[in-house]
């Protein structure tokens, strides 16, 4: 089975790349643009019948930091 | 007085770090990350700088679950010391031993060069050798050095004089300019500066001595 699990910048946390990004899409001649939030999708390919508190454990031990980030997964 | 040196696949001043505590004094082993145990009677953990596991996911994120580093979280939850220094200092905000992460640098470039530090206590054996207040140079070499941290997290580390070092000119957009920072009991100190460059008229300064003197000198005591 596949798992997706998106990892993003809490709220409040200033995003460096996420703001470099805003700004090359304003140069780009793309206006508007009045924010940009990078963050990362993680797939899983898993054994059949993992469960979603697994997935949740692998997300709290490493997947994400949840200093700074939250995690959002996707079963299947 | 005898100290341990962390090796992680992709560390890189591991060797510098060891030079230093030995100039100092103290006996140094060399561990590999994947020991389960430390070398008995250690009395100061050093996790170098470097790119473990090539910084993939977080900078620091799978060193802190490498089979030694549950040894140097039972270190220091025992009392034991611990100096982390820049991806060390990574490794340390992922364990969970220090507050706060280290984020890409605000400018987003690469900073390698000397900076001038504020020494912000005096109040900790890696520091006890400065002035307060006192001005170092110690060279930073880092893509993700922003120190980020909440707002409670800030005003506890005030509270707690936990603040070691701050940038006089801060290069990464870190935090209050925090540069370093304090556990709780004052025995793990996190850092960007690499102190261990820092040790020899050839490194171009020699600012870091006072630090590995220092931690030599209270240990051996102890």
């Amino acid at each position: 089975m596949k798992v997706r699990v998106d990892v993003m910048l809490k709220t409040g946390v200033l995003d460096p790349q996420g703001e470099a990004v805003r700004h090359a899409l304003g140069s780009l001649g793309f206006d508007g643009v009045e924010g940009v939030r990078q963050g990362k999708v993680i797939e899983l390919e898993l054994a059949d019948g993992t469960t979603e508190d697994t997935v949740k454990e692998m997300c709290e031990k490493l997947l994400a930091n949840t200093v700074i980030e939250s995690y959002r997964i996707h079963m299947g | 007085m005898k100290a341990a040196v962390i090796v992680f696949p992709g560390s890189n001043c591991d060797r510098d770090m060891a030079v230093a505590f030995e100039r100092a004094g103290a006996q140094v082993s060399m561990v590999w990350h994947k020991d389960t145990a430390l070398p008995d009677d250690v009395d100061i953990v050093g996790v170098p700088g470097g790119f473990s596991f090539g910084d993939y996911l977080r900078c620091g994120a799978i060193a802190a679950k490498s089979p030694i580093s549950a040894s140097i979280k039972a270190h220091a939850e025992r009392g034991g010391y611990v100096l982390g220094v820049c991806n060390g200092f990574q490794v340390l905000t992922e364990t969970g031993l220090l507050p706060g992460a280290l984020m890409r640098n605000a400018n987003l470039k690469f900073v390698c060069k000397p900076v001038d530090l504020k020494v912000e206590t005096t109040q900790s054996d890696f520091t006890s050798d400065y002035d307060a207040g006192q001005v170092i140079s110690i060279p930073v070499a880092h893509h993700d050095g922003n120190y980020t941290v909440d707002d409670a997290t800030l005003a506890t580390l005030r509270d707690q004089d936990r603040i070691a070092f701050s940038y006089v000119d801060n290069p990464n957009g870190s935090t209050a300019d925090i540069a370093g920072v304090l556990s709780e009991n004052r025995r793990v100190l996190g850092m960007m500066p690499h102190p261990e460059r820092a040790v020899d008229a050839a490194h171009g300064g020699t600012d870091g001595v006072a630090m590995f003197r220092s931690l030599v000198a209270s240990l051996e005591t102890a």
